[in-house]
């Protein structure tokens, strides 16, 4: 009996550090999971924000006007609660030929009397419309600074490829508005291929 | 060594103490394993009240009892409760009363962490409860509005009660974690002597793949909940996009450990199944490898699969077809199990006691929420249904027959075995009817609420669907007041009844059925041995 009990304990010692030992590790697996995460979405453009890695490769033409066409355009905006501006679309919707150039803009308010710094992040929904959908002028492209209680205008040239897939017909531009630390060109740390791509 | 063997010798000696030591400082499965049982009680009911106060709200349309806040409030705590309270510890309880019995075992493997893991969960309820009590006192905070997938940047922005849920998570993980070690160490170290792993009773099958899952994905959320934890007061940017962070990524990290916690809650009570279907069918069950088989390959499926739940996010159509396709194949093993236990009823001399009601309502109930997870899987289709109450009454579709009913099948199977008296077979009938009336009435109609359109989580809604919710609350309320019989009747059973024949069953096979009913507080002291 005592030969049992031992082995026994044995055993169970051994199993038990084992099974101690998966759970650790999968513990540590969800840590690894972070760097690997944003690997894995950058390789395969598995997010539909780093794919535009790919959706770089798509040139849609620039040539001539559908008048036939019409394609609704809505504009979101929010703030991250760490920018203390108020941020929003003078125009919510707007219907649109594919090929003609627009022109609309948005109202940002520093609520604070500090200068402040911000980037709009920017982004197009369905993500499918995201490389038919050009900025040509875009206060998204630099960072914008306010002087405390200061109002602005900012304004936005786009167009809409006339190569736009034909099942779409709206697309949703949304700008997220974030904060810029002192002496930062850009929000900490983005995923690379947003900040670095200058077509954002 | 000789030291274990004198403790171990001792054990023999003395009989259970007496008096609240008896339970405090308990090594004995079968007190922890009853101490597990009524915590997941006291759980259900507290759960079940969440709900009904949930239902009352969405009895007309408008906002009559309580704000939104508080209404996901609820519908947060109603989920966790059930899950983390309810289903997981019941089923740990059956696992603790059972599987020693069942395998020719003294005890569980590690008796003084057995004490532990269940000792974390009253501590665990009590941060949770707190989670939701302090926003009603000054300065407490908001409520934890986020619902039990607790996604950033929501959870991010809630008071200091997120941190109390953030905690009473950790509990709640390591708690069932060090259940699982003990599960997998006994099961694979303490068999009797002839006891192949493939002679092991269903029960203890399930529960081994079930306790694996468990150390494989637990870990994960609790690393998720602690980078939340850390995004809300050390500064980092795990989750939070204004610092380069992903908040897709908790989702993707919730639901790594979030799709196979379905199949932990589903598992322990196909075992209970494999085991009630059989006795009261009067005939072995059919297909047991297959059966071994097809649990493994829904398992190690179900860890794979789990971004089915956020086809909404925006992953490329690569990803999303991938994550269809290995859903629906789940259905194949799934439907494998389905089918054993229709094959196992077939031709058989059955006879229909409470557990067997429950166990037939399980086939057919759990298989049709299984259908409309099917529908679910399929992307274009899952991208109307998403978020809608569709998905409500799909999930409560397969939890509550492929869980909760597995459990009641469980508790009234081995109630004679554990009280040594035979619960009131009119009463357990009459529960079953009323549960699974109330059951149907409350959900089947959600099916229509959400096809309609009606959202999930929210505390107002269209006119157009104040009939549907009408049938539905009144349902709610049947359905949970059926459960304050279930309460009277285990009640009653431990305070008397017939006397139960150590073979409770007729048809009952299996080693727990050759020991006394109730067992001695040591049983298998020394081993059977197995042919």
């Amino acid at each position: 009996m005592s030969d049992r009990v031992t082995e026994n304990h044995n055993n169970n010692r051994r199993t038990t550090l084992l099974l101690s030992g998966v759970v650790v590790l999968m513990f540590g697996f969800g840590f690894a999971m972070v760097p690997l995460y944003n690997l894995f979405c950058q390789i395969t453009g598995t997010q539909s924000l780093s794919q535009r890695s790919t959706i770089g490769q798509v040139t849609p033409s620039t040539d001539g006007v559908d008048e036939s066409r019409w394609v609704t355009v809505k504009f979101d905006a929010t703030v991250n609660p760490n920018l203390p501006w108020d941020f929003n679309a003078v125009t919510h919707t707007m219907r649109v030929h594919p090929g003609q150039t627009y022109e609309v803009n948005f109202l940002a308010r520093n609520r604070s009397h500090s200068t402040v710094t911000g980037q709009a992040i920017p982004s197009v929904a369905p993500w499918q419309a995201t490389p038919y959908f050009s900025k040509l002028e875009c206060f998204c492209f630099n960072k914008q600074t306010l002087t405390g209680t200061q109002e602005t205008e900012m304004p936005l040239r786009f167009r809409v490829s006339t190569d736009l897939p034909k099942e779409i017909n709206s697309v949703t531009l949304s700008y997220s508005f974030m904060r810029l630390k002192e002496g930062e060109n850009k929000p900490a740390d983005l995923p690379p291929l947003i900040a670095a791509n200058p077509d954002n | 060594m000789s030291t274990t063997t004198l403790t171990h010798d001792e054990a023999h000696h003395h009989e259970a103490p007496k008096g609240w030591r008896r339970w405090l400082f308990s090594t004995n499965h079968k007190d922890i394993g009853t101490l597990y049982l009524l915590f997941a009680l006291v759980m259900l009911f507290l759960g079940g009240a969440s709900a009904m106060l949930i239902r009352l709200e969405l009895f007309q349309p408008g906002i009559q009892l309580l704000d939104p806040d508080l209404y996901n409030n609820l519908v947060t705590n109603h989920a966790l409760i059930m899950i983390f309270g309810g289903v997981m510890p019941a089923a740990a309880g059956l696992a603790n009363w059972m599987i020693p019995m069942m395998i020719g075992a003294p005890d569980m493997a590690l008796p003084r962490l057995n004490n532990l893991s269940f000792w974390i969960l009253p501590a665990a309820a009590t941060m949770l409860i707190l989670s939701f009590v302090i926003p009603f006192f000054p300065g407490g905070g908001t409520q934890i509005n986020t619902g039990w997938t607790i996604y950033p940047p929501l959870s991010l922005q809630v008071g200091m009660s997120m941190d109390f849920l953030i905690f009473a998570i950790h509990l709640l993980g390591i708690s069932s974690v060090l259940a699982s070690i003990n599960i997998i160490v006994t099961l694979l170290n303490m068999r009797a002597p002839g006891m192949t792993l493939m002679k092991m009773p269903m029960f203890c099958w399930t529960w081994l793949v079930t306790a694996f899952l468990l150390i494989l994905v637990i870990p994960v959320l609790a690393g998720g909940v602690t980078m939340l934890l850390f995004d809300r007061h050390f500064g980092t940017s795990f989750f939070d996009a204004a610092g380069g962070g992903d908040p897709v990524l908790f989702q993707h990290l919730f639901w790594f450990f979030g799709h196979p916690e379905v199949y932990i809650l589903l598992l322990p009570s196909i075992g209970v199944l494999a085991h009630v279907i059989p006795a009261f069918a009067r005939k072995p069950l059919f297909g047991y490898k297959s059966m071994v088989g097809a649990m493994l390959a829904v398992a190690t499926i179900g860890m794979v699969v789990w971004a089915h739940h956020q086809y909404t996010v925006g992953m490329s159509l690569g990803a999303v077809t991938y994550f269809m396709i290995g859903t629906i194949l789940i259905s194949i093993p799934v439907g494998l199990m389905v089918f054993n236990f229709i094959a196992t009823i077939w031709r058989g001399a059955m006879t229909f006691e409470t557990p067997m009601l429950f166990a037939v309502g399980i086939v057919l109930m759990f298989t049709f929420g299984g259908l409309s997870g099917v529908m679910l899987a399929v992307v274009p289709a899952d991208m109307q249904y998403h978020d809608s109450m569709f998905v409500v009454a799909h999930f409560h579709y397969v939890l509550m027959p492929g869980a909760v009913f597995g459990l009641f099948a469980g508790v009234f199977y081995w109630l004679p075995k554990w009280t040594g008296h035979m619960y009131d077979e009119k009463l357990g009938k009459l529960f079953f009817w009323t549960n699974v009336i109330g059951f149907n009435i409350t959900f089947f109609p959600q099916h229509f609420l959400g096809l309609a359109g009606m959202p999930r989580r929210i505390v107002d809604y269209n006119m157009m669907f104040t009939e549907f919710n009408v049938v539905s609350s009144i349902g709610a309320m049947i359905f949970g007041l059926s459960h304050l019989l279930l309460l009277y009747i285990v009640i009653k059973t431990i305070r008397g009844g017939k006397k139960a024949e150590s073979r409770a069953w007729e048809g009952a096979k299996g080693l727990e059925w050759e020991l006394d009913s109730p067992p001695a507080f040591h049983t298998w002291t020394v081993a059977p041995q197995i042919k």
